[in-house]
């Protein structure tokens, strides 16, 4: 198997008294499609923002394509092929679509013209080609995932991290949405997701890693994930799992 | 699109050569000096406020910091006057760029920003209020040496084409920043600077870039004060009144926009001039004025003035043509 395209490592957070990541660890390997699971509250983000160099870690190790990244600001992470979206949608409200799309595309793209037609074509990849002109104001929350994932995909990354892409649609935008992931993969690029919306997670992922209280308790195909009592008591309770065997068992 | 960008700045700079052949009026000609010297000032500020979202209230330090070099080099080291405003603009952006190391690596934004920038004018004032070389409270004063080799002309055209001329650079130089990627990356910063991050935007460059361009600007209107009204001290160079005024100006012309403070500088001056004339010379009216002025545009026009001439024409003519003309103001 191909070295891993990124390896977090042991890796923690501590905000004062609270910490939030725990010695946190995962592999993406090159070309998959990985998830972050995990109730509100688990670290989730925080691990996210980690990773792309929003906030540093106060111990552990993040490996990206065999160097050793840990602490390295967020814009350069960027330019080593490094994406996110953001769970709240930051657009630029006062720009349009395309010019949204082509402060991505400019990373690499150095001319105004040349940025703004590979700007339009990331639009056309992710369904925003009719209102390029339209104030990113005036999106829908729908339209506005989309541009998040457009910028991102406008930076030509290779890795991609989408924090909640899917919360907030609705069961039509998210079926639209989940080819719109696969065919990104597809194009080469890796993708590592958090996400909540458990039939997109299950269907997209083919590794999961489930994060309790900012430590991993869990990994494995959709399906290991699911049966794991561990998995099962973090997100209904302790003793969940067994009360779920034994009502199995009963009838 | 990028090449037609430059034929709205050459009209009118054309069209502003030419008023002194129309008329040789000098009160009508140093007003036009001083707004322009504002409209450069006000573009300095456009450049970092209006683009980058930072808002400078201390424009004053770099305005000063030419004049005074500018000055200085002159009357105390000898050096002849074309060096002495080039370096003049040279240390202005020096200092633009100090400053902006100290508070944009500090993380400073928002009114925070505003307030240190204020606080390093308000210093450098003091400073020069007292320092022995910037010829403490007496001030600075430039031997009258006319002639295009000292940079002094007799007739007030010459003067007003030369601030049109440096005032057509900072337009070119404007629309040159709006059509680059360093224009996107700064408008991305502006707009979010979180997200401007995530596509790989050194936002701590861009704004220090943006920084030392405006400073370099606002140094460039104070060389002119000096080699213009050839006395400068403390409270002229680096007093408050050339940080709002060089704030006004884009604001109520509409902030971000290349002719923006042009337009502004205009209106200010022309208020300022009017308040004048119909009350007498009541000493700090012309604020008052500014401080109405500034109400009502940030209450109805809070895109300014540009904005609403833009939106005026685009209710004469076809839509799809607003747009463009709201988008590249």
């Amino acid at each position: 198997m191909d070295k891993p395209i990124l390896a977090v490592e042991g890796i923690s957070k501590r905000f004062g008294g609270l910490l939030a990541v725990r010695e946190a660890s995962l592999t993406v390997e090159s070309g998959s499609i990985t998830a972050v699971i995990g109730p509100n509250g688990a670290g989730k983000t925080t691990l996210f923002a980690l990773i792309t160099g929003f906030l540093t870690p106060t111990g552990g190790r993040i490996v990206y394509l065999g160097a050793d990244i840990t602490g390295m600001p967020a814009h350069r992470l960027a330019r080593q092929g490094i994406a996110r979206t953001f769970q709240i949608v930051q657009p630029f409200a006062g720009l349009s679509v395309l010019e949204n799309i082509a402060v991505g595309a400019h990373l690499h793209i150095a001319g105004r013209t040349s940025a703004l037609a590979a700007a339009a074509d990331v639009a056309r990849l992710v369904g925003l080609d009719t209102m390029l002109q339209q104030p990113a104001a005036t999106l829908t929350v729908a339209g506005r995932k989309r541009l998040e994932l457009a910028r991102a995909l406008a930076t030509s990354p290779k890795l991609l991290l989408l924090d909640e892409v899917l919360a907030g649609l609705n069961p039509s935008e998210i079926r639209d949405m989940v080819p719109m992931i696969r065919a990104i993969r597809e194009r080469g690029v890796t993708i590592l997701m958090i996400e909540h919306v458990m039939q997109a997670v299950m269907s997209l992922a083919e590794q999961i890693y489930v994060l309790v209280e900012g430590h991993t308790i869990s990994q494995g195909p959709p399906a290991t994930v699911a049966a794991d009592p561990k998995v099962i008591e973090a997100y209904l309770g302790a003793g969940a799992a067994a009360k779920l065997a034994g009502g199995a068992h009963g009838r | 699109m990028s090449r037609s960008g430059f034929l709205p700045i050459a009209a009118v700079v054309a069209a502003m050569a030419c008023i002194p052949f129309v008329t040789s009026s000098n009160v009508v000609l140093n007003f036009l000096v001083v707004a322009l010297l504002l409209t450069l000032a006000g573009q300095g500020w456009n450049v970092l406020g209006g683009y980058g979202g930072q808002y400078s209230f201390g424009h004053a330090a770099f305005f000063g910091t030419g004049a005074y070099a500018t000055a200085i080099l002159q009357v105390r080291y000898g050096l002849n006057a074309w060096p002495a405003f080039a370096l003049g603009i040279a240390t202005g952006a020096l200092v633009g760029a100090v400053i902006g190391t100290l508070t944009f690596r500090s993380g400073l934004r928002g009114s925070y920003f505003a307030l240190v920038t204020l606080a390093f004018a308000e210093v450098l004032r003091i400073v020069a209020s007292v320092a022995p070389i910037t010829g403490a409270g007496v001030g600075t004063l430039i031997k009258l040496d006319v002639g295009a080799r000292a940079l002094q002309f007799q007739s007030r055209a010459a003067f007003y084409w030369m601030i049109l001329a440096l005032v057509a650079g900072a337009l070119v130089i404007t629309r040159l920043i709006e059509q680059s990627r360093f224009g996107a990356w700064l408008v991305a910063v502006r707009e979010n600077e979180d997200a401007a991050r995530a596509l790989g935007v050194d936002a701590t460059r861009v704004k220090l870039s943006a920084m030392t361009i405006s400073a370099a600007m606002a140094a460039a209107a104070g060389c002119f004060y000096a080699q213009y009204f050839l006395f400068i001290d403390a409270g002229i160079a680096y007093g408050p009144w050339i940080s709002i005024e060089a704030l006004l100006a884009p604001i109520i012309g509409g902030v971000g926009t290349v002719f923006g403070p042009l337009l502004g500088a205009l209106m200010v001056k022309v208020l300022g001039e009017a308040a004048k004339h119909v009350t007498g010379d009541v000493p700090g009216l012309d604020l008052v004025v500014y401080g109405v002025v500034l109400i009502l545009v940030v209450a109805f026009a809070p895109r300014g003035v540009a904005d609403v001439v833009a939106r005026l024409r685009g209710l004469l003519k076809r839509p799809a043509k607003k747009a463009r003309e709201a988008a590249h103001g």
